[in-house]
Formats: structure tokens, C-alpha cells, sequence
């Protein structure tokens, strides 16, 4: 059973626009695929309840503050659906009457919910789905894709391991699919950016439960002699996006060598730590409505608000065709606390961003890496560029 | 090679050209350092260096030099010095965490962007009462005044736009959209035109303060400096208006826009993510503060050259002139 959640119509405080603007009011759905999660290693890791949803909100306070002074105003709907719902929960936002839909749900959901909507008037955002085949192969005219793809990350570490000349890597994998996917993306980012992978370990989960009341007994015993007589390496990267045994490799390895990858330093799409580029008053904007700090999905939620924001303020249109054609267009750029603009590659709809590299409290780098050139934008360093995409969209 | 040539240039500069026979004092925030740095503007030596409270960005001075006005961001004050013993005398109330303000030509009011609240908030500086708060774009930053104190502009980062703000209803009568991140905002002396810079979008919007319109945005290009990193930041022009200088951040340079044809016509080189501006009063000479390489370079307005850097604190981020 999908239910709507607290509507989050902003109220406006503030006097009507100057009489020339044209009023427009636009409504956004913000869609979650609810899945069954397993407990993170770490209990400060277990997500909060409006993960994504508080990104939302946010998005939708600084679409308001900026449209009262055009006659604009937003509004979100937001919606929790089991996955054999997600169709006919999208199907109700569309009957309220929604310009775009912001989607938190898995790949393959994704491309359903694309096709299901191909036909009707309606922008959808990706929002979570890392997956690459979403932006190599199965790229779909209607879909934003805002989450990085595992290749971005996987790019954005290379490229800061090869700088710091750490090139000999330990790939430690987890057993799921996810894990598998995950180190696809780090195998092809060594080989990219000349690192070399020179052993490679499969970590099985057996089950049982995540965490235990003396659990770290057993971990400071099993982790050592699961990475001894490794071949010599820099660095050990751990491509575990299951979450079984990667926050458990730092100071647990055989021998003494930092950690990245699903542990240690993270490629990640936000960090709760960055500061820079005016991004402390971005996550206090959104500490005062969400008590608490901003998380990757909150972050991508409220780009893909932004990036609609943006196209209704430029083309004065709540259009989704026109908003979509301003935000793949060369005019089209967008600020978002990483230290340089915005765009969106035009062949996949996928948004260029910087990979933020982090450890648990403090920002590492920021990738790309100068050194890493590119003859369109450096940004076009992360992920599959052009003419490695089966993607041919907007031609 | 290049310092050795600057210092050699400086040199000549400093025992050739007659400097103002005025001395005045040229005063520096340093972000990091939490400090303020106090150079002599004819020897150009650092003369003290004084505590400023923590996370000194905005500073000015008061029209006749007595008061030092320094926005101490993480202590969510604004602290004021007497700049003639350089001790604080007292602190205005500024709202959460401010960065960059403007004082009216007259000496008060002072107008103060808070980013977090998406407000101006307008302190008098006599009573040190808050005369207003004026709500406006998301992330306000760059605060500009005409020169008849009749409009004060704030840009908002986030929003995009420049609030064109009625300084005695405190009501917003216009806004322009300019491209990303806009963070500073400039009227020339006749107050017949505004530059305001965008840092992200890289580009700075030549303004019709009257119509509110774009009349152009002018664009940066250096060879071997990647299109990202020209970010337009700080902006100051001459009094007679020909000369626009604007900072241009991670990109090292400061370009010197001609103020007729508003083409760019060269780019100087300058220290490290060059942030602020401000001239010596008779503007024979630009300060510019450079965040990555702490110090601030001198450039020599009339033969529009680099001719000294001067080592200051941590991450220089502001700077103003006494005008005596």
C-alpha cells in the first residue's frame, strides 16, 4: 500500500511578485522504491527516515525563495512505493498533476518506470541508480540521470591513487551482484588511469547478523588472515556495496596499507564535511529543516529540484520538454557546491559532477584531478565518455 | 625567474616613481589566520598585524577612517577597531555567520549579506540597533550601493539574482537573473551602470541599474587556464569609469576590462586565487588579496602592472584603504 506522505506545499510569507512576471506553479513527485535494506556495519550508518525526502524539501524552500520574486511557486508531492506499486503510484502523481518525478528506486525500476511513461508529459530524475548500463545502453529520452555512475566514482578514485602514485591495488570483493558491478567499475578505472589490479580476493557473505555483542573479537582475528600473502601492493580497495566486511579492512589488514573503495576513502556524490565553495551554508540550510547532516541521496534529490527550478526560472515555462531541452542546452549551468559548474552530457542525459573523496569526517580530494585532461570538459574524465556509450540521444 | 623580475620591478618602481606623499594604510583580513594585517601603503611593509575575531572575510572603514568594520563570520558579529589604537572598541549585531556588507556612502547604515537566512540585514552603526531585515534570494553575497545611497544591490549565490533594494523603504523594486554564483556587485561612481560577477557561471553582468537589464556579460579566456577556473569574484572601477579590474579566483590573474568597449584587454598576474579589491584613494594603485599564496599584489593602475606582492597572514580574503 503507497501512501502520500506530509504534502510540503511552502506557504508564502512574502508579498506577490511585481505584477509583470508571469505566474507559473509547478509541482514536482519525489518517488521512493521501497526496498528491504540490510543493517549497515556501522549504526551511524543507519539511513534516517526521510532520507532523499529531506533533500527534497530543501529543493523545493530554495525553488520558492528564488520564484516569489518571479511569480513562480513549487510543489512536491512525495510518495513511498512497494516496487509492485511504483507504476500505479507514478501513474497518481501524473493524474495530480505533476510536471517531473524525482526517483529514488533501483535501475531496472527505473527503466520500467521510464517506459511505462514514455508517452505521458512528464520528466523523470534518477536519482539513486548508479548503475552504468542506464547511461551506456539503456538510455532512456525521458530520464535525467543526477546519482553519478559507479564508473564516475570508480574514475574519481583513480585518479587520486595514480597522482598519489599508489598504483598496485589489492581488489577485495564482496559476493553479491552489486558487489560485482561495483568492482567492474574499479577494474576498468585501473586499467584506465594505468593502476594495475595485482591480486583480486572474493570475501563471501555467509549471513548471519551484522553486528554482535563482541563482534570485533572474531573481525581483529578473521580480517588479517583473509589479507595475508596478498601480492605486494599500495593500497587495498574494497568493492563492497552489500556492506559485509569493507568498514571492517581499516586497521584489520595483514599489512600496513590505507584502504578505499567501499571503506577508508570514499568516492562519493556528497559529504557532510565539504565546506568549500559556499557549501557550508547549503548543509546548514538544510540542518535547520532536517536536524541532521545532509547524506549523498538528500544531495542528488535536491539537484534534480534544482536543475527544474533552473529550467522553469531561465525559460519561464513549467513545459517538462522545455525544461528538459534548457537543461541538456549550452546554456544551461548550474552551481552545486563542488567548486565548478554543472551540464548535462547530451548523448545520455547524464549530469556532470565531481566526485568528492572522503574518509569518515574530512574531504581527501576532489576529483578530477587537475593532471587529468579532456577535450571537451574534465568532467567528461569520469564515467563513459561519448564514444564509449551505445547512447545516442538528443542527436 | 617571474619573482625575481617582480622584485626587481618593485624595486625600480619603489626608488623611480614618487609614491602618494600621503601615506595611507591599507588593511587586510585574513580568513585563516584570524587576523588583520596592516601595511604602510608607501613603504608597502607590514606595519601589525591585530586579532580580528574568527574568520575575518568583509571589511571597511567608516568615510572619515576612524572606524574599521570586519565581519567575523564564525562569531556571527561584526567587531569594529578605532584605527588609531587599533584596539576593538565594541561589535554590531550582524546575524548568523556574515561575510560581505557595504556601508552607505554617508557612513551609515551598514548593510550586511547572511547567507544562512537568506536575508540583508541592515544595522545602524551609531545606535548598533538592526534597522531592518530584508528578506531575499537563497545564499545573499555580494552587496553594492549606488553612489547616492538611494539603492543598495544584494546578490544571492543560489538564487541567481541581483535585488535591487530601496535603501529608505527596504523594499526590493527589481531583480536581474545573472548567471551562477553571483558574488559581488559594483556600481561605477556615476551610478550610471552596475558590474555584477558571476563565479561559477564565469562571467560579469554589465547592468542598466534604471532599466534592470543585462546590456552585456562579458567573458574571460587566458590560454592554459582551464575555462573552470576563471572565476570571476571581486570587481573595482576607476572613478572616471574606463578602467574595470575583476578578480578572477583559482585562475591567478586579474583582468582589466576597458570601461567604453567593455572588452577585455589584458589579464595581469597576480598571486593565488586572487579574491578582493580595493584602490589607493587617489587609485594609482590596486590591492588585490590572493587566498592561496598570502599576500596581496600591488598593481600600479596608470601603467597597469604588477609591481610588488607583499606577504600578509593566512588566506588574505579582504581589503580596504584608509583615505588619510
Amino acid at each position: 500500500m503507497w501512501r502520500f506522505l506530509i504534502p510540503l506545499t511552502i506557504a508564502l510569507f512574502w508579498p506577490l511578485a511585481p505584477a509583470f512576471a508571469a505566474e507559473l506553479s509547478v509541482k514536482v513527485g519525489v518517488l521512493k522504491v521501497e526496498h528491504e535494506v540490510e543493517l549497515p556495519l556501522s549504526r551511524l550508518d543507519i539511513p534516517p527516515n526521510d532520507l532523499g525526502f529531506a533533500g527534497a524539501r530543501l529543493g523545493i524552500n530554495d525553488n520558492n525563495t528564488t520564484g516569489r520574486f518571479l511569480g513562480h511557486t513549487y510543489e512536491v508531492i512525495t510518495a513511498s512505493a512497494q516496487p509492485d506499486e511504483a507504476e500505479a503510484a507514478l501513474d497518481g502523481m501524473i493524474a495530480d498533476g505533476v510536471q517531473a518525478v524525482v526517483l529514488m528506486a533501483h535501475a531496472d525500476e527505473v527503466l520500467a518506470l521510464a517506459d511505462h511513461v514514455a508517452e505521458r508529459d512528464v520528466l523523470l530524475f534518477n536519482a539513486q541508480a548508479e548503475d552504468d548500463y542506464l547511461r551506456t545502453d539503456e538510455c532512456r529520452a525521458n530520464v535525467l540521470h543526477i546519482a553519478s555512475s559507479r564508473a564516475m566514482k570508480a574514475d574519481g578514485l583513480a585518479q587520486f591513487l595514480v597522482w598519489k602514485k599508489w598504483r598496485k591495488w589489492f581488489l577485495i570483493k564482496g559476493s553479491h551482484p552489486v558487489d560485482e558491478a561495483w568492482a567492474s567499475a574499479l577494474r576498468r578505472a585501473a586499467k584506465r588511469f594505468g593502476a594495475k589490479i595485482v591480486e583480486e580476493r572474493v570475501f563471501e557473505d555467509t549471513g548471519g547478523s551484522r553486528r554482535t555483542d563482541t563482534g570485533h573479537v572474531q573481525v581483529q582475528k578473521q580480517i588479517p588472515v583473509f589479507t595475508q600473502r596478498a601480492k605486494k601492493h599500495d593500497v587495498v580497495i574494497a568493492a563492497d556495496e552489500a556492506e559485509v566486511f569493507g568498514g571492517h579492512l581499516p586497521y584489520h589488514t595483514w599489512d600496513a596499507r590505507p584502504v578505499a573503495g567501499s571503506a577508508g576513502l570514499r568516492p562519493v556524490g556528497w559529504h557532510p564535511g565539504n565546506e568549500a565553495w559556499g557549501a557550508t551554508q547549503y548543509q546548514r540550510r538544510f540542518e535547520k529543516i532536517a536536524k541532521r547532516t545532509v547524506r549523498t541521496l538528500d544531495f542528488q534529490v535536491w539537484l534534480a529540484l534544482r536543475v527544474i527550478g533552473e529550467g522553469v526560472t531561465r525559460t519561464n515555462s513549467t513545459d517538462p520538454q522545455k525544461i528538459k531541452a534548457y537543461a541538456l542546452g549550452d546554456e544551461f549551468e548550474l552551481g552545486i557546491f563542488k567548486g565548478t559548474k554543472v551540464t548535462f552530457r547530451r548523448w545520455n542525459n547524464q549530469i556532470r559532477s565531481p566526485v568528492l573523496l572522503a574518509h569518515d569526517r574530512m574531504i581527501v580530494s576532489v576529483s578530477p584531478q587537475r593532471e587529468f585532461l579532456h577535450k571537451v570538459s574534465q568532467l567528461d574524465t569520469l564515467g563513459y565518455d561519448e564514444p564509449e556509450s551505445n547512447c545516442k540521444l538528443n542527436q | 625567474m617571474r619573482s625575481r623580475l617582480t622584485a626587481l620591478m618593485a624595486a625600480t618602481a619603489l626608488s623611480v616613481f614618487a609614491l602618494p606623499a600621503v601615506a595611507n594604510t591599507i588593511y587586510v583580513s585574513n580568513e585563516k589566520g584570524n587576523t588583520i594585517t596592516i601595511i604602510d601603503s608607501e613603504t608597502l611593509e607590514v606595519t601589525g598585524t591585530i586579532d580580528a575575531g574568527a574568520r575575518p572575510r568583509g571589511i571597511t572603514l567608516s568615510p572619515d577612517g576612524s572606524e574599521l568594520y570586519v565581519c567575523a563570520s564564525d562569531d556571527d558579529t561584526v567587531n569594529v577597531f578605532d584605527t588609531k589604537t587599533l584596539k576593538r572598541t565594541h561589535t554590531l549585531p550582524s546575524g548568523p555567520d556574515p561575510e560581505l556588507f557595504i556601508l552607505h556612502p554617508s557612513g551609515n547604515p551598514l548593510y550586511i549579506a547572511n547567507e544562512d537566512d537568506n536575508i540583508v540585514t541592515v544595522v545602524d552603526v551609531k545606535t548598533r540597533r538592526v534597522l531592518a531585515e530584508i528578506p531575499v534570494g537563497v545564499e545573499p553575497e555580494g552587496m553594492g550601493i549606488s553612489p547616492d545611497g538611494k539603492v543598495v544591490v544584494n546578490t544571492s549565490e543560489t538564487t541567481n539574482m541581483a535585488h535591487f533594494i530601496n535603501t529608505e523603504t527596504y523594499e526590493i523594486e527589481q531583480n536581474v537573473l545573472v548567471d551562477q554564483r553571483p558574488r559581488y556587485a559594483h556600481f561605477t561612481a556615476d551610478g550610471s551602470r552596475l558590474y555584477v560577477s558571476s563565479e561559477i557561471g564565469g562571467t560579469v553582468a554589465v547592468i542598466d541599474p534604471k532599466a534592470g537589464e543585462i546590456t552585456k556579460k562579458i567573458e574571460f579566456a587566458v590560454p592554459g587556464i582551464l575555462p573552470e577556473a576563471l572565476q570571476p569574484v571581486g570587481i573595482k572601477v576607476t572613478k572616471d569609469g574606463k578602467k574595470v579590474f575583476v578578480a578572477l579566483g583559482p585562475a591567478n590573474r586579474v583582468a582589466l576590462i576597458n570601461g567604453e568597449t567593455l572588452e577585455v584587454e589584458k589579464y595581469l598576474l597576480v598571486g593565488q586565487r586572487v579574491w578582493q579589491l580595493a584602490f589607493s584613494p587617489d587609485q594609482k594603485f590596486l590591492y588585490t588579496t590572493n587566498g592561496n599564496s598570502n599576500d596581496i599584489s600591488v598593481i600600479d593602475v596608470e601603467k597597469e602592472k604588477v609591481i610588488k606582492s607583499i606577504q600578509v597572514g593566512e588566506q588574505p580574503w579582504g581589503v580596504v584603504v584608509s583615505p588619510n
